[in-house]
């Protein structure tokens, strides 16, 4: 079972140039419940090759939402930048299993 | 005093809905606010100070903003000019406001906020300790802040208060946080703080908190104990969930908002639905802090010449990661030997789109692609350099063999000539604050009459 099974949609988009957030929606209380227990803060550092105590993570029970807040891999616009706005982040956490 | 903003759209160029704009001026309001700008596209506006829209749309939506704000009869502002709030994209967007002045027959008093900061400015601060990052911060040092070719700092609310005291028809401000220009009338007011600050967040991307994003028109009701939203047209509407959910977009935290003068703390914040359109909003918190600025800085990191070639060859798809990489050890032995230039005097690397392009390293997906792009991305001290490397690997991208005893292949170039000189590589190169005894310290207000 991926996340995205589970969940209506996983967007993420910079949050400024020196950080990429992710925000997980769940869609209904029975999925956050699901997804929320399920998705391990390591993983997802793991995920994006950074370190656990690095990740923001807020889960929102009021919006069905888990969010993840990361340090960008690389500074948005660097030499090494390949995705400008980092929306394309999104999918590696959609595609992970749960 | 109940404050009433009207908020055209997300930000100028992104359009909005005619309709829903007259209806927002029919209600009234005290102020129109809108966003010019942000880092979103990266830093070569910064970095080159210039906009990142065409001149002739911005044109024309400023065009319906300035008739609009003669209908309403109230101030119209603009924040973060031109994309990136340098001084010379206010001087751009003052430049246009001159012109449809005189093209509409208005007289008009027009302020400029200016928020670019002279470097020598933030070494001193930097030396007086008044320098902090944030993390995660690039190093910064006299020289490197001497080298940037601009920096600017986001203005807040007394910034912008500060402008619309001169009692100008139009605010053409520099760098501003995105909610600035909308929460400084009501909190100019007295209205509630924190609620002048959410609210203008929520507000700042017009009616991306609504169930009709692209529709654009926002109105905020700002009073003693919160705010209230309302989209302006007639499919858009402002749920609970639309509108607390826009505190997720583009914030690496959703519940703290940081600002010059402190934050706002949303943790408390009520959401409630007046009707099937509007939300009303009241417990959010202001608290404040010591007053200082962010900064955003850009400097050249580069110059750059880019190659694309096409592999539709079956064996070449299927083997493209091997070729690429005997394909760059070949190459830096050519740059060696025939310019003298040693490996870590500039960068060449190719990306195989149809592999891993969008996601470099943390790509964990296998497919198998009918064909793979190989974008070249060459990356050097100086253009001439660049190109120089581009010209000098171009025969090879085109037909570099995978084993010797094949006949030379030939790849597909989308076009002629296959570089493409990109100019200079920006980057970012502040994510600091800096401290401020008075919030006009780093900032300049002029004033203006134009039109006839």
């Amino acid at each position: 079972m991926k996340v995205k099974d589970q969940v209506l949609k996983v967007r993420s988009k910079n949050a400024g140039p020196f950080w990429v957030t992710i925000d997980v929606f769940c869609g209904t209380p029975e999925a956050f419940s699901t997804v929320s227990a399920a998705l391990k803060t390591d993983a997802v550092a793991r995920l994006y090759g950074t370190e656990t105590q690095l990740v923001k993570r807020f889960d929102i029970a009021d919006l069905h939402v888990v969010k993840f807040s990361i340090p960008r891999p690389v500074v948005q616009g660097s030499a090494q930048d390949r995705d400008m706005h980092g929306a394309q982040w999104a999918h590696l956490l959609a595609e992970m299993a749960l | 005093m109940t404050t009433r903003v009207l908020v055209p759209s997300g930000v100028l160029c992104l359009g909005f809905d005619r309709a829903a704009l007259a209806r927002g001026v029919a209600l009234r309001p005290d102020i129109i606010a809108i966003d010019g700008g942000s880092t979103d596209s990266g830093p070569f506006s910064l970095g080159a100070g210039q906009s990142k829209y065409a001149r002739a749309a911005t044109k024309s939506e400023w065009r319906d903003l300035m008739l609009a704000r003669a209908k309403a009869g109230v101030p119209l502002i603009i924040g973060t000019a031109g994309t990136c709030g340098t001084d010379a994209t206010v001087d751009w967007m003052f430049d246009i406001t001159a012109e449809l002045a005189a093209e509409l027959g208005q007289k008009l008093r027009v302020a400029r906020l200016y928020s670019s900061q002279p470097a020598e400015r933030v070494i001193t601060a930097m030396e007086e300790g008044r320098l902090r990052p944030l993390p995660p911060a690039p190093e910064v040092s006299a020289e490197g802040l001497r080298a940037m070719t601009n920096i600017v700092a986001l203005a807040g609310a007394e910034q912008v208060q500060a402008a619309l005291a001169t009692g100008a028809d139009i605010i053409i401000a520099g760098r501003t946080t995105d909610t600035a220009t909308i929460a400084a009338l009501p909190l100019l007011r007295g209205d509630h703080a924190g609620g002048a600050w959410h609210g203008a967040k929520i507000a700042e991307c017009g009616a991306l908190c609504s169930t009709n994003p692209t529709s654009g028109v926002i109105v905020v009701d700002f009073d003693d104990s919160g705010f209230t939203v309302e989209a302006m047209h007639d499919s858009a509407l402002c749920t609970p969930h639309s509108v607390s959910a826009h505190m997720l977009y583009e914030n690496s935290d959703p519940f703290q908002l940081y600002e010059p003068g402190g934050y706002l703390d949303v943790r408390g914040a009520v959401y409630t639905a007046l009707d099937a359109r509007r939300v009303r909003v009241e417990g959010s918190a202001w608290v404040p802090g010591r007053y200082s600025v962010k900064l955003e800085g850009a400097r050249v990191a580069g110059y750059q010449t880019t190659i694309l070639a096409v592999l539709r060859d079956p064996h070449y798809v299927a083997n493209a990661r091997e070729w690429v990489e005997k394909l760059t050890r070949f190459l830096k032995a050519e740059i060696a030997s025939r310019m003298g230039l040693a490996a870590d005097a500039y960068g060449l690397e190719f990306r195989l789109i149809g592999v891993d392009s969008a996601l470099g390293s943390l790509e964990n997906r296998q497919g198998q692609p009918v064909e793979v792009g190989v974008l070249g991305i060459v990356t050097a001290a100086t253009q001439a350099t660049a190109a120089e490397i581009g010209k000098l690997i171009n025969p090879f991208v085109l037909h570099y063999p995978l084993t010797e005893d094949e006949e030379l292949p030939t790849f597909a170039f989308p076009y002629s000539p296959a570089t493409t000189d990109r100019g200079a590589l920006y980057e970012f190169a502040l994510n600091h604050v800096m401290e401020l005894d008075d919030p006009m310290q780093a900032f300049r207000l002029t004033v203006t009459e134009v039109g006839a």
